[in-house]
């Protein structure tokens, strides 16, 4: 039995040096000790609610009131549930249209400043600066922009654009366009930021040997820097696409999902579930079920980025 | 071609600078029937200042959760760091994992189950609560971006300290906490911004007026406005809000875009 001759050879070593064996299990006991704050955190307020969310999602389960296990009915009656669905239509719209502006100009924007030269500095810090502002305060800030009070009517007036005050918040496509708008002022910087650090790892020989071999600027972007740049750019998409997924301040603060309800996000249904309708359960499993299409999303994105590179 | 260059450049930046510019001109300026009647001053911010509890609340609660949030999530992920840098021990690849997991899943998805929790935890409508779970949120990239830094350190500089008799933790408190220095100011203007700004977790897990903190608060402001909402005083609200986290973000400028990087190479 060479499985038990093993076995009983790696006892022998153990027991010839205790010394050692106490000194990895000293090893381990500190590693257990210095790793116990992160493992209480990350168990009580993020593994247990996250199985509780799952038997919450299983229950009838009010506010108020003791739950009563009644699976698999907050499921089967998403169907139904119409303001959810409209959500979901508004919230992928909302995502691809987000997603595609914000990311080409973010690359645009990067692109611009990836150079180093005098005062360069200053424009990245310029175009970041709105994401040094909360996302709820950008909101609120764009509430006014956006109002009768605001700027942007008279400046259109003015240069002759617009002959009368626009509405800016007041039909579906322009509460959709003003808020994408505000986002895109929130987020640019904070998306070419990430790309800066993937122009940066690419090294400058590269592009002196595509000087030298006579490409132009076009080739030099579409053949060098896109190819190189692809695992950031991934990641950046990655990052929007879930962030517009899971919209909620900007709609619930800057367009109240007005008018009439055209502007409601999924999370803004899922609040709206458990603490205006008071139903946790039911929010439960509209989260269960958002956190389900999320992971394997970020799965297939991660796919798709393993097979790139 | 220069010129171009420097034109397009300085027309973009007053087009990102604009509006919080504009909030900063319409807080001081004066509207009939606002707290500023006329003129400019600080008309506005005194009349949101006397809203609901007073401005003095909101900010004594933002800046308790922002500090209990940055001082928490700095020594978890400065001991945790440590033991992931440093240590084997059993379960250590699960909890890195366990921990990076808390990215992949919705904000809403957890909240609502906290919403539980902490209730029965006798932490419901509590800073300390939310404080916890900021903390929570802030983990994955806290001991993402400290483990690195702990890796980055040699390990001779500890070793040297250890063969002198000194325990590994007090090695970790003399020594190696000023090596990581920079990790640890990175993990902490994350963790401030996130914790100031954050208004879906307040917005869920508080329920008392007097507990708000400010984005909560400035917003709960513009629902109870009854009739014509007064823009001055609500810009009012977005500066106090704002201004802290602009120019926390100008003097760590630097230490904000090394959390990129670091980021970055996880991608």
């Amino acid at each position: 039995m060479s499985l038990g001759g093993g076995v009983s050879t790696a006892q022998a070593r153990l027991e010839r040096r205790p010394a050692r064996l106490s000194l990895a299990r000293r090893e381990s006991l500190k590693g257990l000790g210095y790793s116990a704050p992160t493992a209480v955190i990350v168990g009580v307020f993020f593994l247990l609610p996250l199985v509780l969310v799952v038997w919450m999602s299983m229950n009838r389960w009010r506010i108020l009131g003791s739950p009563t296990f009644n699976f698999p009915d907050n499921y089967t009656k998403i169907p139904d549930n119409q303001l959810f669905l409209d959500s979901v239509t508004f919230t992928l719209k909302y995502t691809a249209i987000t997603t595609v502006l914000l990311s080409g100009i973010a690359l645009a924007l990067a692109l611009s400043v990836q150079n180093q030269r005098p005062g360069v500095g200053l424009f990245r810090t310029a175009y970041f600066l709105p994401g040094a502002v909360g996302f709820a305060a950008a909101s609120l800030l764009f509430y006014g922009f956006y109002s009768q009070t605001g700027p942007l009517d008279s400046i259109l007036m003015d240069l002759g654009i617009a002959d009368e005050p626009i509405n800016w918040l007041g039909t579906p496509n322009a509460a959709l366009f003003s808020t994408i708008g505000m986002v895109i002022w929130r987020f640019a910087g904070f998306n070419m930021l990430i790309l800066l650090t993937g122009l940066q790892a690419i090294p400058t020989e590269v592009y002196e040997a595509a000087r030298s071999d006579g490409a132009s600027r076009w080739q030099t972007f579409r053949y060098i820097t896109l190819p190189l740049l692809r695992s950031t750019i991934a990641l950046m998409l990655v990052i929007s696409i879930t962030g517009s997924l899971l919209a909620f301040d900007q709609f619930f603060i800057l367009t109240r999902g007005g008018p009439d309800g055209t502007t409601v996000s999924m999370v803004m249904v899922i609040f709206r579930e458990g603490f205006t309708r008071f139903d946790l359960g039911s929010a439960a499993a509209l989260s269960v079920l958002l956190l389900v299409v999320l992971v394997v999303l970020n799965v297939i994105q991660l796919r798709v980025l393993g097979r790139e590179r | 071609m220069k010129l171009g260059y420097y034109t397009t450049g300085a027309a973009l930046s007053i087009l990102f600078l604009f509006p919080l510019l504009w909030g900063g001109y319409e807080s001081f300026r004066g509207q009939p029937g606002s707290g500023q009647e006329s003129g400019f001053g600080f008309g506005n911010y005194t009349r949101m200042a006397d809203y609901g509890e007073g401005i003095a609340t909101y900010l004594i609660n933002t800046a308790a959760v922002s500090a209990m949030t940055v001082v928490g999530t700095l020594l978890v992920s400065a001991l945790g760091g440590y033991a992931f840098a440093r240590f084997r021990f059993p379960g250590k690849e699960a909890l890195f994992l366990a921990t990076l997991a808390i990215l992949m899943v919705p904000y809403a998805t957890i909240l609502i189950p906290l919403y539980v929790v902490l209730g029965h935890l006798g932490l419901q409508n509590s800073l300390v609560g939310l404080s916890l779970v900021m903390i929570m949120f802030q983990l994955p990239f806290a001991i993402f971006m400290m483990r690195n830094s702990f890796e980055a350190v040699p390990r001779e500089l500890e070793e040297a300290a250890l063969v002198d008799g000194c325990t590994t933790f007090s090695a970790l408190r003399r020594i190696l906490l000023r090596a990581v220095r920079p990790g640890l100011i990175t993990v902490g203007l994350f963790a401030f911004l996130a914790s100031w700004n954050d208004f879906f977790a307040p917005l869920i897990l508080l329920s008392d007026g007097d507990k708000f903190t400010l984005p909560v608060a400035v917003v709960a402001m513009r629902e109870r406005s009854f009739g014509a909402i007064d823009y001055g005083a609500l810009e009012a609200g977005v500066m106090v809000m704002a201004l802290p986290c602009v120019i926390l973000f100008l003097v760590l400028q630097r230490h904000y875009v090394r959390g990129f990087t670091a980021g970055a190479l996880r991608g």
